[in-house]
């Protein structure tokens, strides 16, 4: 019978199932950070259990690191966090990228670089973003502190089987339209909550077309739709990305391992529980209004009327997201006007997202009403972009070029946008709050962060660009 | 984990849909590397002003509902991020159940893992048990065993549960002590696979 890439990998992973329980799956890769992690070492420690595998864990500090003075983290309770994952790596044998090592990043942003993500693995992270790990035809997917302490002592997890959906995006990227606004198109298009219970592989030519870092993109935000999981079938660009990279097999052994690879993509004529469809006719440079990722537009559009639902709950959500926003029914999205930009976070800081973004700014200057920074994804990539000039180019039209971390996109160490300041982020979630108590955050892609830093609102990306197309 | 059963409670309506985890727990109450105390800091921006004052409208600063350990809301309650510190937050503060027509998925088995009963009811019988306890102090009957809901005006709810889970629950079990008991069957898995 022909099988989904899902089922494949699920079922060469069961170690136990038994009918009328979730199944008992092996766990290839498990990969930590310094937030919800501490509270599984400690459980261990009270139970007097190891880890069972620390050659299948990866660990590194990206949430509460400072992205100015390296070194002097002022908050102590970050410090004290930091200083926690340090020690237990250390007592129970973790690999660790630590502050100031040459591989340390985002997670989901230095998974991929190493060649630690690779197809057909299962993998887990006690984070909801590990999603991204995805685009390579991986099962990845977020859990919780207890899960992370289960997989820690056992290397599995019960998993009850989700449902399988597909997403196909039919058609070209138009000019000046990202992966960003795809996936940003999709939330909006089938909801917040479409994806609960199922895990979804994105399809179509689109998406073949797209480079690997542009389908992390996607996937990353699968989440965002409630997805447990999101993942696009490996082919030969995903095994061009990952070919030479430190944790793949090398030479002859790599060749043989990619056949292995490109036999997990989805059979032709598998079935999905549920297929849905976007063209890219209907997707242009996006961005959210309100205060969930689904509540967005194209920039064309403008903030929706109370009329334009049906629901008495859609009208209370609207009105909510509004007041939070600040924001009156019918507003242009053009005219809006913001305070910051953030480019950065593990949905958009990989080194294409900084070079779509600095040929955009090349030569022109931040508005005088903004303050811009770029945060990039890894300490690998910061350093590519410094070998390409990239961080010049930022430097001189007025940006902050800052070191790695997830910095503003939550906002837990010293980067945050003020109450009531609007800022246009690259980042993957606009909830309330999210940037800084009372900031509010419009979800965008890198080209159009950086073309809002120069007008000082949002605009066209289309009308703006004048040369090549940075996607 | 605590076992978890009967539940009688006033419940607490929390009419809002897609309630997410960075509202249920704010980043900055993240930092802790204790399982405990986060529940002062549950919905801290919707309980409190920046300038420290309680935000008079919101339904957790309404005195009469203190003690209640049922929360209710509305659809795809615990989206966004897979922080545990959310049903931390939500059993330290004090309740051991929250009924709503959906969860994240993430949400829900954190829930699970920490004894705090997730009930998943229609989206016309949330509403109206939504509409009944925001206008008067409402009292539920919560049974796991028997998987119902019986309000105090008499109506009868049922709901579905994972049989595993749910055991799990009514056992208050150890799911880590429960893999152990696999073990010989992971050691197979990883001689054959890793
Ligand atoms: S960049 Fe943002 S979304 Fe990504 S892992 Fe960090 S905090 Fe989470």
């Amino acid at each position: 019978m022909p099988k989904t890439i899902i089922e494949k990998i699920w079922e060469q992973h069961i170690v136990y199932e038994e009918q009328g329980k979730p199944d008992l799956l092996y766990i290839d890769l498990h990969l930590l950070h310094e937030v919800t992690s501490p509270q599984a070492f400690e459980g261990l420690r009270m139970n007097g259990r190891k880890v069972r595998r620390p050659d299948l864990c990866f660990a590194t500090m990206d949430h509460n690191v400072p992205t100015r003075n390296r070194d002097t983290i002022r908050d102590p309770i970050s410090r004290l966090q930091i200083k926690t994952l340090q020690d237990n790596c250390d007592e129970f044998g973790v690999p660790l990228a630590g502050i100031n090592h040459p591989d340390q990043g985002i997670v989901h942003v230095i998974g991929p670089e190493l060649g630690l993500t690779q197809p057909g693995k299962t993998i887990v992270c006690g984070d909801s973003h590990t999603s991204t790990h995805g685009a390579f035809g991986a099962l990845a997917f977020g859990i919780g502190t207890s899960e992370v302490e289960h997989v820690l002592s056992t290397q599995t997890l019960w998993q009850s089987k989700p449902k399988t959906m597909e997403i196909r995006i039919d058609g070209d990227l138009g000019f000046g339209v990202t992966s960003k606004d795809i996936i940003l198109a999709i939330i909006a298009k089938f909801g917040i909550d479409m994806g609960t219970g199922h895990i979804v592989e994105y399809t179509g030519e689109a998406i073949r077309k797209l480079t690997m870092e542009q389908r992390m993109t996607i996937c990353n935000m699968s989440i965002e739709a409630g997805a447990r999981a999101g993942l696009i079938s490996p082919d030969k660009t995903t095994v061009e990305y990952l070919r030479g990279r430190r944790h793949v097999p090398q030479g002859a052994d790599f060749d043989k391992v990619a056949v292995q690879w490109l036999s997990l993509a989805t059979d032709q004529d598998a079935k999905y529980d549920v297929s849905l469809s976007i063209h890219t006719d209907e997707i242009s440079p996006f961005v959210t209004w309100g205060t969930n990722p689904a509540m967005g537009s194209g920039i064309a559009g403008h903030v929706p009327y109370s009329t334009d639902f049906e629901k008495q709950a859609d009208r209370d959500a609207l009105q909510q997201a509004l007041a939070y926003m600040k924001l009156e029914e019918g507003t242009p999205l053009s005219s809006i006007a913001i305070q910051h930009v953030f480019i950065g976070s593990c949905t958009n800081a990989r080194l294409g997202d900084l070079r779509a973004a600095s040929q955009v700014v090349e030569g022109k200057k931040v508005h005088s009403s903004v303050t811009a920074i770029v945060v990039p994804g890894s300490e690998s990539v910061k350093r590519a972009a410094e070998e390409e000039g990239l961080d010049k180019i930022f430097l001189e039209a007025g940006f902050e070029w800052r070191e790695t971390g997830c910095s503003m996109c939550l906002a837990m160490n010293e980067d945050s946008v003020p109450a009531g300041e609007r800022c246009a982020s690259t980042s993957n979630r606009n909830f309330e709050g999210r940037q800084g108590a009372g900031a509010m955050t419009h979800l965008v892609s890198p080209v159009m962060a950086a073309a809002a830093a120069i007008e000082g609102h949002f605009t066209d990306i289309r009308k703006y660009m004048h040369e090549s197309v940075p996607s | 984990m605590k076992p978890i059963n009967k539940i009688t409670s006033v419940m607490t309506p929390l009419d809002r849909k897609n309630v997410d985890t960075d509202q249920i727990i704010s980043k900055e109450f993240l930092k802790r590397i204790e399982r405990t105390g986060f529940g002062k800091y549950l919905f801290y921006h919707w309980r409190f002003n920046s300038d420290g004052t309680t935000v008079e409208n919101f339904v957790l600063n309404d005195e009469r509902y203190r003690g209640s350990e049922i929360l209710v809301a509305q659809e795809n309650f615990g989206c966004g991020s897979s922080r545990e510190h959310a049903p931390w937050a939500i059993q330290d503060y004090g309740f051991n159940v929250v009924i709503a027509p959906s969860y994240a998925d993430i949400f829900y088995n954190n829930c699970v893992k920490n004894g705090v009963l997730a009930i998943r009811l229609k989206g016309h019988e949330v509403d109206e048990l939504i509409q009944k306890g925001k206008n008067e102090l409402f009292k539920l009957e919560v049974n796991l065993e028997d998987q119902s809901v019986v309000a105090q005006d008499g109506t009868h709810y049922k709901f579905e549960m994972d049989p595993y889970w749910k055991e799990m629950l009514l056992k208050g079990w150890d799911e880590i002590a429960l893999t152990f008991q696999y073990e010989s069957l992971i050691t197979a898995y990883e001689e054959k696979r890793h």
